[in-house]
């Protein structure tokens, strides 16, 4: 009798378990349980909520900054060859991304360039999250030997001659940096280092702190950079409204959405109204066989823990109340060898290559490598096998082409 | 009942078996919480020596946000405990993976009560939260599931 009564209340777990993952139809009018339609709804662009303040810096939503930051970003003077910007990457008419493996400045980096849009959402930049704010960020490829290849004691001298009045209006006079040497910084060319141990601590603070506000204004700028409705989204709010789906998706792009939200798991980390956790993982994206090897995560937590120019420091305007991701960040562990960034799915159909170093063509292939799910050449792939068939990798293809931008 | 026909009810067992081994996996995939998970956030600590119980600072839990939770430490008999030291590590059983971010006890409130701050989830799901308490009584841990 006991086993009896076991298989009954086994059998009804398999039921209840099978109907929880089993289509409730097979027409496109009903096809989602309660438990579908509220991850559904979560992914919408209209649930994303209000840009969160950064109070590491004062002008962030401060129009006059973001005006100053939008000349900046196209400024090719803030480059050691006077023809690279942050907009020589980060194109404005291609999503702030350049369609590029490797991004390219003055040299060839190692990494791919990221789009802009929701970046401001996220408490991490950069694939391995080595900043911890958009004004912070937007000083990296500044001094980077291969993107503007430039220093901030140059950027301070242009900001000076070129943009005086508009920074003065929002960050108060200049400093005098007529007696500054024309290139120098604590880190770069050997040149530009040996000038900067010239300079006195106040001299040195002075440059850091234009240096600084130079990437606030940027970041102010950048935060006004936000993705736009997709079809997924008109369908994810008629579904929400209990208003008609038809016509909005094929039935094709809803299986491969009742894949992304369920049996593919990647809901998991592409979650919320940009697709992202902002969050890193290692999921096995293999290594490119000419660059050095890339730890990700790993080695970008102590860069971001004693950067200068981060939450705590003497150039963000946060109290260290305001500081919590950088406080609580998790410092060591296998999950972070070769964790990067999971990026927004919002227009990513449009614009291949894809992972951290461009190393996968197409969103076939993405698909492909999910479904594959190969081991990492370091650290641990969090990702298992989904051996799903091809009609169900095209289905998800075509889920993910409802989140392409308007032309 | 002839031997054939309990042969082939024998072969019955194998459908509601083979149908929760395939609905358990799918689950899993399809990361559904377990039907039965003790959602309680008061619970008595695994060797019994304490009552453990947590609060979130915000409500409902988003996605997303780093925030702080208060935990509450008594012992058995409802006495609170002061000056414990505790830790909180967590994770996602399903996925193999811990907690975004390294949550500390920041202050001890009184009255048995302490903050933890720097608590964040980054995925919908289960999750779990576990304090390990060092105390007056001696060391024992509490793990909380949480429903996202």
């Amino acid at each position: 009798m006991l086993r009896i009564g076991t298989a009954i209340v086994t059998a009804g777990l398999a039921l209840t378990l099978l109907s929880a993952c089993a289509p409730q139809g097979q027409n496109s009018s009903a096809p989602w349980s309660a438990e579908e339609i509220a991850l559904i709804t979560a992914l919408s662009l209209s649930r994303l909520p209000e840009l969160p303040p950064d109070p590491s810096n004062r002008v962030a939503d401060d129009p006059a900054a973001a005006a100053l930051g939008e000349l900046l970003f196209s400024d090719t003077r803030l480059s050691s060859n006077g023809e690279v910007s942050c907009a020589s990457c980060h194109l404005p008419e291609r999503h702030f991304q350049d369609d590029l493996a490797l991004a390219r400045g003055v040299g060839e980096t190692t990494r791919r360039t990221m789009p802009i849009a929701g970046t401001a959402y996220s408490p991490w930049l950069f694939w391995d999250g080595r900043k911890d704010s958009l004004w912070s960020q937007a000083l990296g490829p500044l001094e980077s030997g291969v993107e503007h290849g430039t220093d901030r004691t140059h950027v301070a001298r242009v900001i000076a001659a070129e943009y005086t009045q508009a920074y003065a209006e929002l960050f108060g006079p200049l400093p005098d940096l007529s007696k500054l040497p024309a290139h120098a910084a604590p880190a770069g060319a050997p040149d530009a280092v040996e000038a900067w141990e010239t300079l006195s601590e106040e001299q040195k603070d002075s440059v850091d702190r234009v240096f600084a506000n130079a990437g606030k204004a940027i970041a102010a700028f950048e935060r006004t950079i936000v993705p736009t409705p997709t079809r997924f989204d008109a369908y994810a709010d008629a579904l929400a409204g209990g208003a008609a789906t038809e016509g909005l998706m094929t039935e094709q792009e809803e299986l491969g959405l009742k894949l992304f939200i369920g049996e593919g798991s990647c809901v998991n980390c592409h979650n919320g109204p940009l697709f992202t956790d902002n969050h890193f993982h290692n999921t096995g994206v293999p290594a490119v066989a000419d660059l050095p090897a890339d730890l990700g995560r790993a080695l970008a937590v102590e860069q971001v823990a004693t950067d200068p120019f981060n939450c705590l420091g003497a150039y963000s305007d946060a109290g260290p109340a305001d500081c919590a991701e950088l406080k609580y960040m998790t410092v060591d562990g296998e999950e972070l060898v070769r964790a990067f960034k999971t990026p927004s799915l919002r227009g990513v159909a449009q614009r291949p290559p894809y992972m951290h170093a461009g190393q996968i063509g197409t969103v076939t292939e993405v698909l492909d490598h999910y479904n594959s799910a190969p081991s990492a050449p370091a650290g641990h792939s969090e990702l298992e096998p989904l051996s799903m068939s091809a009609e169900e990798l095209g289905a998800l293809e075509a889920f993910l082409r409802t989140l392409d931008y308007d032309p | 009942m002839s031997k054939s026909a309990r042969k082939w009810l024998h072969l019955l067992w194998i459908v509601p078996v083979g149908g929760l081994a395939v609905g358990a996996v799918m689950a899993a995939k399809m990361m559904y919480v377990p039907a039965d998970l003790d959602l309680s956030l008061s619970r008595t600590t695994e060797s019994g020596l304490y009552v453990s119980s947590l609060e979130p600072g915000i409500s409902p839990v988003a996605i997303g946000s780093i925030h702080s939770w208060t935990v509450e430490v008594t012992t058995p008999d409802g006495t609170p405990v002061e000056d414990a030291v505790i830790s909180v590590a967590g994770g996602m059983p399903q996925h193999g993976h811990g907690l975004p971010t390294s949550p500390q006890v920041t202050q001890s409130l009184g009255e048995g009560r302490y903050l933890v701050e720097g608590v964040k989830f980054n995925m919908p799901g289960w999750w779990t939260l576990t304090l390990s308490i060092d105390g007056s009584s001696g060391s024992d841990e509490a793990t909380f599931n949480l429903s996202l």
